[in-house]
């Protein structure tokens, strides 16, 4: 029967890596909070990678840090291994990784949410929302308990209607044989919410014991180790890392897969889900891409309390004993014993074009949305959403603005304005080719990006943002310096240059001319710059990437200044597209489905063409 | 922030004479750049407002045209900003030079509509009238487009493509590799690029020369006036020729003994065979005789007969009429001024089809006559034949953005910097040629990565 409860200011459904990261800004803002999750030990659980970050998605990490978010402190403390991924690369695309023990940060995780102030975390399954006049007023749990609220955040990652899948058999559980939440899907459809049915998948996991590493490749993680969270100290960070292990598929493996691929669910229709292309299942790269000779796997650990290796490349749904036969087909993997079986899992999701990039629902106000439900895919994805949705949901109750964050600020705000404005047809995963502006988006300068939105939101102590303004102000003075530092051709500078493999000077040079040269970097001109402050790594490193790139990154901020003037556009909300016989029809019916906030997404939006936004701008100037 | 922008103008009456249009914050630092007077030695930002000067258009040393200049400050002006209108030549390639002294100067080429809109967000164009302005930005655009499209199908769109295509997989290959690179490897690749980003650029190069000399501009849609003498072809002739203010150029045939004169009808492009010099006879058919009009008629895309709606139908009129069977033509009955109630039953009866009535002294009934052919264009019942055409500076413009686009990957490549960058201009470079064939980028590049390289974990 039901019964009313206690009321709380914002509710979480769900606490995954989207949900914690909600329920703690929204109770560090001082909301009475609750966060429900359909097991209070699977807070934080990563069932399916054993790592955080990545190209692209560590930058999101990094981001999630500067604004006062967990997920970068929390795989400090918990990581086993850890690497600069693209460090060949121009620091744009430098981005780190780290493999986590999947029990310990879901456990740290849990430590830190538990003793937060004003959060309260409840086992139950959300089953309904209830609303009064399009606004959220609280959630009602499967077995009738009702919570009134003024705001609520979904975030049920892979949970709702959710199936797992292999070969013939179809489990109606969550990941991990969780229990799926079976219920929320019907309440939303009433509300008039559009659903779409993604799937994902997961490779197998085999005891350790059972791999011969002997013949496989060993890799490491970086000697010196960058942390993820700027609070974190690098000096008393590093620690004895475990190594991960690359192997590969062979044509036996291929032939395995191909003479079984009329059983998997895949191919045999069984699974009406659609996947990301990012993450393609074994059995799909073999039959896509049929010339490759080979695919590379990485097995990696799942943690230190476990024997489980994560086999990552060999995601599946094909049935047991094709599974049990691939596996054992590649090399060092002949007598390989599985412990968990691959498999793929549906899911129901929402069309994000529902949402406002605040993450509000149009529909419903008061409630937001963070995570896979959202149409995502990955850990980082759904936390910087979560993080997100928790400020903005927090900011409603403030009556303040939400913060939104644009394309040419932070990679969240590329995978916001592209999950609230592009058609997604698959998991969304973040990309470096995403990011138009990605010279100035990089993961080394997320604090000096974004950390002033993280104090004045209130996620960011004072200390913390003196401490940036402070490191504002020396980048801004050495480059200055730098500048204006002339050095001459003296026999040091010339025997330095030289032995650095670098041009003599044939006149006098600055310090930032020097620096522009690809073989020289700041470090190694210490000995000829004579008046150099002593500078903290991170100010210096500013330094040179400023200067070394500086042509790049000043056309960069120049496309940048056209890319703001339309986004600085706005669009009011009640605005009748109707009534401008000018746009096309094919543009109307997307401005309408879509009701962008300004003129730069409507120009994002796919069959919106450069005339329908002049259509629009002389509208807006009526 | 806003820039300056420059086109050719359509506005004023006819006489032959072009008029480029500059508008925006820097129009007149530019054109005392390009311009020289011819009395007195003051620049044209030392000008009062609202006055016309007489001089040359320069480039450097070398004199363009003879022209006046109408300079007009901000804020009474058309488009509300600084404004300097170059009366120059028209009728030929000066008018495309004038303008590309232009915007040589780092002035934009305007966007279909584009005066107007400023015009418009600026407040010089009633609040009342907006709905009118935003129907002629899309008929504008839309006209644009399609009109470049229609002009590109052959070999260039062809080689456009192919170029585009080669541009976004070299990006997709370095955009793989940088978001999976434990995967994806980009040893190597940087000699391989260098070698297809020059034989990329060369192949721009040549696609902007042949622009440029004209050689692709090989010809609008075939256009024939026939009709028996003294019917007023000379007159309709000449009155295109003075609507063909926006893009016109003369060019002598090479491999015919015609001179065709390509005139812009509602933004359409037409070449009107002039057989042995319909403008020096009036008497075409007795001059060369039925069987070189049949062969006119023949190698025509569109024939335009005209008709004396003073005189009677003859048998040479029939003779003639029969040449024009199965082929696309619009039957015009002139000189309507000259009688009272002009009848074209008997001419429609004979022919089947709609006939038009005009005065072409009078100028009366054109409308009626651009309307018909522009909607033949887009019934695409008339289309322009598939050699090589690059038309309008945008499209010239776009390819030499690609083509610098490609230079600045080059310099990136030089300079030693790392993969990531090359992309940066790579996709510059798409998106320039995407705007020739009116493509967008949308999510082309993800779409690409994932079709043609095995990404993920």
């Amino acid at each position: 029967m039901d019964q009313v409860y206690e009321s709380y200011d914002i509710a979480v459904v769900g606490a995954g890596h989207a949900g914690c990261e909600a329920a703690l800004a929204c109770a560090r803002l001082s909301f009475h909070t609750v966060l429900f999750t359909v097991s209070t030990d699977s807070i934080a659980l990563m069932p399916c990678n054993p790592n955080i970050g990545g190209t692209s998605k560590g930058h999101l990490v990094r981001e999630i840090d500067a604004l006062g978010g967990e997920m970068g402190k929390n795989i400090d403390k918990t990581y086993i291994q850890s690497k600069m991924l693209n460090k060949s690369k121009g620091p744009a695309v430098h981005s780190l990784r780290a493999q986590a023990d999947k029990q310990d940060y879901s456990r740290e995780m849990r430590r830190v949410l538990e003793n937060t102030e004003n959060l309260v975390i409840k086992q139950a399954e959300v089953a309904e929302i209830i609303t009064e006049n399009n606004c959220i007023t609280g959630v009602k749990t499967a077995s009738g308990a009702i919570y009134p609220c003024r705001a609520a955040i979904l975030c049920t990652g892979t949970y709702l209607k959710a199936r797992c899948i292999y070969g013939e058999v179809s489990n109606y559980t969550g990941p991990n044989g969780l229990p799926a939440a079976n219920h929320l899907t019907d309440s939303l459809i009433a509300h008039g919410i559009e659903m779409y049915r993604f799937k994902t998948g997961t490779p197998a996991r085999i005891d350790k014991r059972s791999i011969d590493f002997s013949v496989m490749e060993e890799q490491f993680g970086d000697e010196k180790v960058v942390p993820f969270s700027f609070t974190t100290d690098p000096d008393s960070f590093t620690k004895p890392q475990v190594s991960c292990w690359l192997a590969y598929t062979n044509e036996e493996t291929h032939d395995i897969i191909k003479k079984n691929i009329d059983r998997s669910p895949l191919y045999s229709g069984v699974i009406h889900g659609t996947g990301p292309r990012y993450c393609p299942s074994i059995e799909d790269k073999v039959m896509k891409f049929a010339d490759k000779e080979r695919h590379q796997i990485f097995i990696e650990p799942e943690g230190n309390y476990t024997n489980e290796m994560y086999i990552a490349g060999m995601s599946s749904s094909l049935p047991e004993d094709v599974q049990v036969a691939m596996y054992r087909s590649v090399k060092g993997m002949e007598h390989a014993q599985i412990v968990r079986n691959a498999y793929a899992i549906e899911y129901d999701c929402i069309n994000p074009m529902q949402l406002k990039a605040s993450l509000e629902f149009k529909k419903i106000s008061g409630l937001f949305s963070g995570g896979q439900f959202n149409g995502s895919s990955g850990y980082e994805e759904a936390a910087a959403q979560g993080l997100i949705a928790g400020i903005n949901a927090a900011r409603k109750l403030q009556g303040k603005e939400p913060l939104i964050l644009d394309r040419s600020e932070a990679y969240i705000g590329v995978l916001i304005d592209d999950l609230v404005t592009k058609e997604t047809h698959e998991p969304y995963r973040m990309m470096t080719s995403r990011a138009e502006y990605r010279l100035i988006l990089r993961q080394d300068n997320a604090d000096l990006r974004l950390t002033k939105y993280g104090y004045e939101v209130g996620l960011i102590s004072e200390e913390r943002y003196q401490k940036l303004l402070k490191k504002q102000e020396q980048i801004a003075a050495e480059m200055i310096r730098a500048k204006e530092q002339t050095i001459g051709g003296t026999e040091q500078v010339q025997e330095l240059l030289t032995a650095l493999g670098s041009t003599p000077l044939k006149s006098g040079s600055t310090l930032a001319e020097l620096i522009t040269r690809p073989e020289l970097t700041y470090d190694m001109l210490a000995p000829i710059d004579k008046n150099r402050p002593d500078l903290p790594s991170d100010v210096t490193e500013q330094v040179e990437i400023e200067l070394k790139y500086e042509g790049y990154i000043r056309r960069q901020m120049s496309q940048v200044a056209q890319f703001k003037k339309m986004e600085h556009k706005r669009i009011p909300a009640d605005i009748d597209y109707d009534a401008i016989p000018s746009i096309r029809i094919e543009a109307r019916q997307k401005l309408k489905q879509v009701r962008p906030e300004n003129v730069g997404q409507a120009s994002r939006i796919s069959g919106v063409s450069p005339a329908d936004i002049s259509v629009l701008l002389v509208y807006l100037g009526r | 922030m806003v820039d300056t922008i420059a086109a050719i103008s359509t506005g004023l009456s006819n006489s032959g004479i072009s008029i480029i249009r500059v508008s925006g914050p820097e129009t007149f630092q530019v054109m005392d750049r390009i311009f020289r007077g011819k009395k007195s030695g003051k620049k044209i930002s030392e000008q009062k407002t609202h006055t016309i000067h007489y001089g040359f258009i320069t480039d450097g040393e070398e004199i363009v045209d003879e022209v006046l200049v109408s300079v007009m400050r901000a804020p009474h002006t058309y488009t509300a900003e600084d404004v300097a209108e170059i009366n120059c030549h028209g009728g030929s390639l000066v008018t495309k030079k004038v303008l590309k002294t232009v915007l040589k100067q780092g002035v934009r080429l305007a966007e279909a509509g584009e005066f107007t809109k400023r015009a418009f967000l600026n407040g010089r164009i009633d609040l009342s009238k907006a709905e009118a302005v935003m129907e002629v930005i899309r008929a504008k655009s839309d006209l644009a487009l399609k009109n470049s499209m229609a002009q590109l199908q052959g070999n260039v769109l062809k080689e456009i493509s192919e170029l585009r295509e080669k541009m976004i997989h070299h990006t997709a290959f370095i955009e793989a590799a940088l978001d999976d690179p434990e995967h994806i490897s980009l040893d190597g690749f940087t000699n391989e690029l260098k070698t297809s980003i020059i034989e990329i650029r060369e192949r721009l190069f040549r696609l902007i020369s042949s622009a440029e000399n004209g050689r692709m501009l090989k010809e609008g849609i075939r256009t024939v006036i026939l009709g028996r003498p003294n019917v007023g072809k000379s007159s309709l002739l000449n009155l295109f020729a003075g609507e063909e203010r926006a893009i016109v150029t003369d060019i002598a045939g090479t491999t015919r003994d015609t001179i065709e004169e390509l005139v812009t009808v509602r933004g359409i492009a037409l070449s009107l065979i002039d057989t042995a010099g319909i403008r020096s006879t009036e008497d075409m058919v007795e001059k060369i005789g039925v069987e070189k009009a049949k062969k006119a008629a023949e190698e025509a895309d569109l024939i335009l007969y005209i008709a004396d709606a003073t005189a009677e139908i003859t048998e040479e009129e029939k003779e003639l009429l029969s040449l024009i069977v199965n082929k696309k033509a619009i039957i015009l009955l002139n000189k309507i001024d000259l009688c009272d109630i002009p009848d074209p039953s008997a001419l429609e009866k004979l022919t089947k089809q709609k006939v038009l009535c005009i005065s072409a002294k009078k100028e009366e009934g054109l409308d009626a006559l651009y309307d018909t052919i522009e909607a033949m264009f887009f019934r695409k019942e008339l289309s322009y034949n598939e050699d090589l055409y690059i038309t309008g500076e945008r499209q010239k413009q776009s390819l030499q953005n690609a083509y610098d686009a490609m230079g600045k990957v080059l310099e990136s490549i030089e300079a030693d910097m790392p993969e990531d960058f090359y992309s940066i201009d790579l996709m510059q470079g798409y998106e320039s040629l995407g705007e020739i064939t009116g493509e967008s980028v949308d999510e082309d590049l993800v779409n690409t990565i994932f079709r043609e390289f095995c990404m993920g974990k």
